[in-house]
Parts: structure tokens; C-alpha cells; sequence
């Protein structure tokens, strides 16, 4: 037997997994809570003797482990035009696990500036311009980050004859600065991996450390990596396959968590019906959106405010709720974050139900493409922005608020298209597994080890939803 | 780029800024699909020295105004084919304006109004719309050229 101990530092539990690759099994599961704030290490070593209570012995082949501990990577990128270079840049975030706080476009403001001082990301993304074209913006935000007090490290992936002059600039500021390639080099392109690299590097150099994540990084075999992205790779494998095990083709996952809905698609967005063209960039296979305002506890009042924009009444009626109801379950989350619709809240569990419902479907709409018809002397036209994802076979749904509610399905059915979602291009009649496990990130961590047994314990542990 | 690029480039210089190539967004706006000649284009400017952002076809205002601002753009290039170039072009200047991009160089050509119509007449319409230069059908690009040196003060007046 060859067991793996995969752990995720999460911000409340530290989970730990302990996997036997020859079998393709899962053989042992522990939790307990993060002890980020003192020593992270007892909170991991009391996980790890539940473990080897389960076992019978404590020998592991590797230790692997992934952090959203302390907040996560918190991150904010910058770009030039909002569609372009802007998107770009939070693309190339999103895709190496960061939780984008916030994305500019065009010149900083003061008040911006403000802003992220009090947002004191770990890493800003500062691009804008594409190779040989503006180079103002890159300029400008750089002297304006240069000034913001907050400490944080910069990487420069704008307009590269601009990226020399801003990093000055930048290091005259005190800030840590990296360069590397424009995340978008000519118009229309894409070239978010050197970015998505450089975020990577520094979060080993820098943000482990920053995190308290040291001590414990010397007992692993690799180095700790931001949980969403060993999310974003388990998904990419399950997807894709391997030589040796096959794939579940296009999907997409959704991780619903307290403060973000992540949301992952693992698909070519081509269009998929006649007389449809790109318009703007087009968008990765592999494809990560963070919504920082939807979200189950933290972001709860930020979600309720994007219910009201598009109906009160309707979101009463849809799923049997009403004002007070709601605002009851608001007050009670806003005190108490780790409240639970469970036991004295067991009344309000269909309210948490229909928030869950409705940041599925929310940040469904954002992540996916849209449709606009255009008339033309040649006929109706169909003008596609983003992903066409209306082909995607499986939808996986994940986190505490879907895998625990008493009707899962109901929450991600808004995974897939209604006609309430207007010319969103979501899946049209996906197949819903759920994470019941919650071992997505496991498997993302395990992935880089012993790819063959992470697809076959995805496939064996996720299931369908009928 | 090819050896002709460099002779233009050198030229350019030669007149005396040490700016860099000029740089162009190029396209045929609107649902126009003629793609040939926005070929032709997009090499007969690169050869001359150009730094090109070429759009291709099917191109709208906004896209012609968003690359514009990431390129840094000197000049838009707007090409129309199928007759329908009055509508298309309706409102570019104004979102240049919108958007910064306050003295930017405008120029149209290709087929740009429906048949043969009185071509001082369909040139009054466009400058008025906010373009700097408007060209007959079958303008050779070349001349283009010299007037893109011309306004951007790259030689002689
Ligand atoms: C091939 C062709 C097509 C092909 C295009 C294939 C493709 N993907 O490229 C197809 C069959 C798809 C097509 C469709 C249509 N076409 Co057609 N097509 C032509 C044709 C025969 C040749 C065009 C061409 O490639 N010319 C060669 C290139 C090199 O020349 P060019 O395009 O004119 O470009 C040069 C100059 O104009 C100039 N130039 C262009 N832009 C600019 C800009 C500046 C600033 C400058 C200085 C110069 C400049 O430089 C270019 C390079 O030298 C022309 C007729 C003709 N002989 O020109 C009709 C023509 C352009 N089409 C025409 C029409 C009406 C249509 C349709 C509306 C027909 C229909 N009812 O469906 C559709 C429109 C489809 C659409 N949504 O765009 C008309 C336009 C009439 C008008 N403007 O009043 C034309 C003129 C035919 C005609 N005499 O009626 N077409």
C-alpha cells in the first residue's frame, strides 16, 4: 500500500486525506480546525492521528498539501480596457488559484488607490497596453500603486516596452516587483501562463511564509499550492484524461464557499451554432472565475443585493420565501458566520437553499458567454462574447451549502440554462455530479503524483443527482 | 519584417522624430465580410513600415475604438465594402472622443455607400462624420500612405 496524505489548509478546517494510489481509494478522512493564527501544525497533527487511528500506522509515501488558509491568495489585477486587457489580467488570476479581490481598468483613481490599501492583496497583477501600444496606464498605476503604503509584491505583465519604466518606478515605491510576458501580447491574445507562473513562484518565495505556512511546508514533498488551483487541475484532469485513463470530457465545477463562488469550465467555448462569431477574446479551455460578491456567509449581504437588482418578488415566489424570512437568515449570518441552517436554524434551511440557488445561477451567467443577434444585409448573425458552454456534459457541484442542503439538485440545476438566464450560453442539459466527498482538491494535489488514481477515485466518488 | 519595412522605417525616422512606427488598427466594420482587400491592406501598410493591428472583418465601432486605446493607436483604418459604410461608420468619432482618443486619424475607404453615387457628395458626408480622409472606390493604398506621413507630420509639409 502506497498512502498519500493530501491536506487542505482550509480558513476554518485543515482536511486531511489519506489515499491508497495502488487501489485507487480513498482509505481515510480527518478534520479539524485550522490553527492558522498560533501554529498551524496542531491543528494538522491532531488531523493527522485521527488518521492513523483510522490506518493503524502513520506511513505515508508523500504528503502533499494545498492552503486557502489566511485568507487565500488574495490578489487584484489591473489592465487597460475593460473587455481586453483588464480581463486578461484577471483571467491569468483567476487561473492560478488567487481570489481576485478586484480588477481596474484604465487609470487609477485616488479613491482606487484607497481602495487597495484597504484591501492589502498579497500580489497585485498590474497589466494594460498591449506590446508597443499604450504605455501611459502601465505608468501611471504604477506610480500610483508605488505610493500605496500597503506592503505587497507586483508583477508586471503589461505593454513590455513599458514594464522596464513602471518596475522603477514601482521598486522606488518599495514594492517587490516581477516582470514577466504581457498577458496580452498582441490584440486579441492571450498569454496568461507566464503571469499564472510568476503568481506561482511568488507564492512559494513570499506568501507561504507571509502565511505561517513554513513550519509546515518543511514536511511536504512539494510545495504548498493555493487550493483553488488544485481544484482547477483536478477538474482539468477529469476532463481531459490521461493516456492511460479516460476523461468525463467537457465539464464544468462549482465550489460554493463562504466568501467566493468559484467556477471552473474545462471546454472549447467555440460557438456551437451556425452564423455565430467571436466578438472580443477568446477565452482558455481551461477557464477559473472567482466572484468575490457571491458567497454563502461573508458575501452574503453583497449576493442579496444582487437579488433584489433583478427581483424581490420573484425570488420570493421562486423558491418559496419571503422579505422577512430573509432578512431574519441576513441578520443571523451576518453575526454569526459559522451558522448552519441545521437544528434551531433548521426553518431557514430553504432560504439558504434559495441563496445557494441563486449564486450557482449568478455566477453561472458570469463565468459563461453570451449571445447577441446582429441584423445584416448577409441575415441574422449571432455576435458571441465569452464561452459557449451549452454543450458541457457534466456539472459538479461542491461546498458545504450544496453537498449538505437537503435538496442539491434543486441548487444546481441553476448550473444549467432556464429561460430566466436570458442569451446566456449555459450548459443546456448537463449531467449533475456532486463532490459529496469534497475531495476535489485531494485529487488536484494528487493529480501531479499519480494522475490515473485521482480520475478513477473523481469518477468512483462523485455522484449523480437525479 | 520584411526588407522593405526596414528602408520605410528608416525613412521615417530620417524625417526627424525618434518616435517609434506609426501605429495603425485596421479593419472592415460592420457584418462586411469582403476580406480580400483588408489583405491587401494589412501587408501593403506592414511592408511600408507600419506597426498594423489588423481586425480582419466584421468588425464594430467597438472593437475599432478598444483596440485603438490598448495599441496606442495613430490612425484608424476603416475599409467597407458592401454599401452600407454610412451606418456603420455613424458615431465612431464620437466614441473616439469618449474614449481619449480625441486626435486620432480617421480614414475610410473601399465601397463605402451603395452604387455609384457622386463621390464629393459621399466625401462631405464622412468628413462631417469626423473622418480625416475619404477615398474612392479603387484608391491605391500607397497614396494612403503618404497621407498618413503627411498628417502625423512624419515629413515635409
Ligand atoms: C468577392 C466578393 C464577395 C465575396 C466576398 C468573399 C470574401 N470573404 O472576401 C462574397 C460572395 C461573400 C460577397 C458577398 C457580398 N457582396 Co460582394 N463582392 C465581391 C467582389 C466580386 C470582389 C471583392 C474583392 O475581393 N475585391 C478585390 C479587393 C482587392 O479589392 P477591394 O475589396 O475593393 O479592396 C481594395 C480597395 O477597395 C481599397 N480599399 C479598401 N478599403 C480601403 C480603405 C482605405 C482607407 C483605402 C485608402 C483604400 C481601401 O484597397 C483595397 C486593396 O487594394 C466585389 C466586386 C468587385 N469586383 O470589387 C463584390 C462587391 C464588393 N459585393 C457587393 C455586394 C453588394 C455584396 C453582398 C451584399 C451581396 C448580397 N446581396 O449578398 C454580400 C455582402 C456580404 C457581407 N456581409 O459582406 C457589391 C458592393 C456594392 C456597393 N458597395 O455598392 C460589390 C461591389 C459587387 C457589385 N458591383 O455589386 N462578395
Amino acid at each position: 500500500m502506497k498512502i498519500y496524505l493530501l491536506t487542505d489548509f482550509g480558513s476554518t478546517y485543515t482536511k486531511v486525506t489519506a489515499v491508497d494510489v495502488d487501489s485507487a481509494k480513498i482509505v481515510a478522512f480527518a478534520k479539524s480546525f485550522t490553527t492558522i493564527e498560533t501554529d498551524v501544525n496542531m491543528g494538522f497533527d491532531a488531523a493527522k492521528r485521527e488518521i492513523a487511528a483510522q490506518l493503524g500506522h502513520s506511513d505515508f509515501e508523500m504528503s502533499l498539501s494545498a492552503s486557502s488558509a489566511a485568507g487565500g491568495l488574495k490578489m487584484i489585477s489591473s489592465g487597460l480596457v475593460p473587455d481586453l486587457t483588464a480581463k486578461a489580467s484577471r483571467l491569468a488570476a483567476a487561473s492560478a488559484g488567487a481570489k481576485v479581490v478586484k480588477t481596474y481598468a484604465y487609470e487609477l483613481t485616488d479613491a482606487e488607490s484607497e481602495e487597495i490599501t484597504a484591501i492589502a492583496p498579497d500580489i497585485m497583477l498590474l497589466s494594460g497596453g498591449i506590446d508597443g501600444g499604450n504605455k501611459r496606464v502601465l505608468l501611471h498605476n504604477a506610480e500610483v500603486i508605488a505610493s500605496v503604503p500597503a506592503s505587497f509584491s507586483v508583477i508586471i505583465a503589461g505593454n513590455r516596452s513599458a514594464a522596464a519604466e513602471a518596475a522603477k518606478i514601482l521598486q522606488a515605491g518599495g514594492k517587490n516587483t516581477v516582470i514577466c510576458a504581457n498577458v496580452m501580447p498582441q490584440f486579441g491574445k492571450l498569454n496568461i501562463l507566464p503571469a499564472k507562473a510568476a503568481i506561482r513562484d511568488l507564492f512559494i518565495e513570499n506568501i507561504i511564509t507571509a502565511k505561517g505556512l513554513d513550519d509546515v511546508q518543511k514536511i511536504m514533498d512539494m510545495e504548498i499550492i493555493p487550493t483553488p488551483l488544485a481544484v482547477f487541475e483536478a477538474c482539468e484532469l477529469l476532463g481531459r484524461g490521461n493516456s492511460s485513463e479516460e476523461g468525463l470530457g467537457e465539464l464544468m465545477a462549482y465550489d460554493l464557499g463562504g466568501a467566493t463562488t468559484d467556477v471552473y469550465s474545462m471546454a472549447d467555448g467555440n460557438p456551437k451554432i451556425p452564423n455565430a462569431f467571436i466578438n472580443g477574446i477568446t477565452e482558455p479551455f481551461a477557464k477559473r472565475t472567482v466572484e468575490g460578491d457571491v458567497g454563502m456567509r461573508y458575501s452574503l449581504t453583497a449576493l442579496h443585493d444582487l437579488i433584489l437588482e433583478s427581483g424581490a418578488d420573484t425570488f420570493y415566489q421562486a423558491y418559496g420565501t419571503n422579505e422577512t424570512e430573509v432578512t431574519n437568515w441576513l441578520e443571523i449570518c451576518e453575526k454569526d458566520p459559522s451558522a448552519l441552517p441545521f437544528g434551531e436554524y433548521e426553518k431557514y434551511s430553504h432560504v439558504d437553499s434559495a441563496f445557494a440557488a441563486e449564486a450557482i445561477r449568478i455566477s453561472a451567467i458570469r463565468h459563461a458567454g453570451f449571445n447577441e443577434k446582429v441584423y445584416t444585409p448577409a441575415g441574422e448573425m449571432n455576435s458571441q462574447s465569452g464561452k459557449d458552454l451549452t454543450q458541457v456534459r457534466y456539472v459538479i457541484g461542491s461546498g458545504g451549502a450544496v453537498i449538505n442542503a437537503a435538496n442539491p439538485r434543486a441548487i444546481m440545476a441553476n448550473a444549467a440554462y432556464t429561460p430566466r438566464d436570458g442569451n446566456a450560453l449555459k450548459p443546456l442539459n448537463p449531467k449533475i455530479l456532486l463532490d459529496e466527498q469534497n475531495c476535489l482538491a485531494a485529487m488536484g494535489l494528487l493529480s501531479r503524483f499519480a494522475p490515473e488514481a485521482a480520475i478513477r477515485i473523481m469518477k468512483d466518488s462523485f455522484k449523480e443527482v437525479q | 519584417m520584411a526588407e522593405l519595412g526596414k528602408i520605410e522605417n528608416e525613412q521615417i525616422e530620417e524625417v526627424g522624430q525618434e518616435q517609434e512606427a506609426i501605429t495603425l488598427v485596421l479593419g472592415v466594420i460592420g457584418a462586411d465580410v469582403h476580406a480580400v482587400g483588408n489583405k491587401i491592406l494589412n501587408y501593403t501598410f506592414t511592408k511600408a513600415g507600419f506597426n498594423v493591428v489588423n481586425l480582419g472583418v466584421m468588425v464594430s465601432q467597438k472593437e475599432f475604438v478598444e483596440a485603438a486605446i490598448e495599441a496606442d493607436a495613430d490612425a484608424i483604418i476603416v475599409s467597407s465594402m458592401y454599401g452600407h459604410g454610412e451606418i456603420d461608420c455613424k458615431g465612431l468619432r464620437e466614441k473616439c472622443d469618449e474614449a481619449g482618443l480625441s486626435d486620432i486619424l480617421m480614414y475610410v475607404g473601399g465601397n463605402i455607400v451603395v452604387g455609384k453615387q457622386d463621390f464629393e457628395q459621399v466625401e462631405k458626408t464622412f468628413l462631417e462624420m469626423g473622418f480625416n480622409r475619404v477615398y474612392a472606390p479603387g484608391s491605391d493604398p500607397l497614396v494612403a500612405i503618404e497621407h498618413l506621413k503627411k498628417d502625423l507630420g512624419r515629413v515635409d509639409k
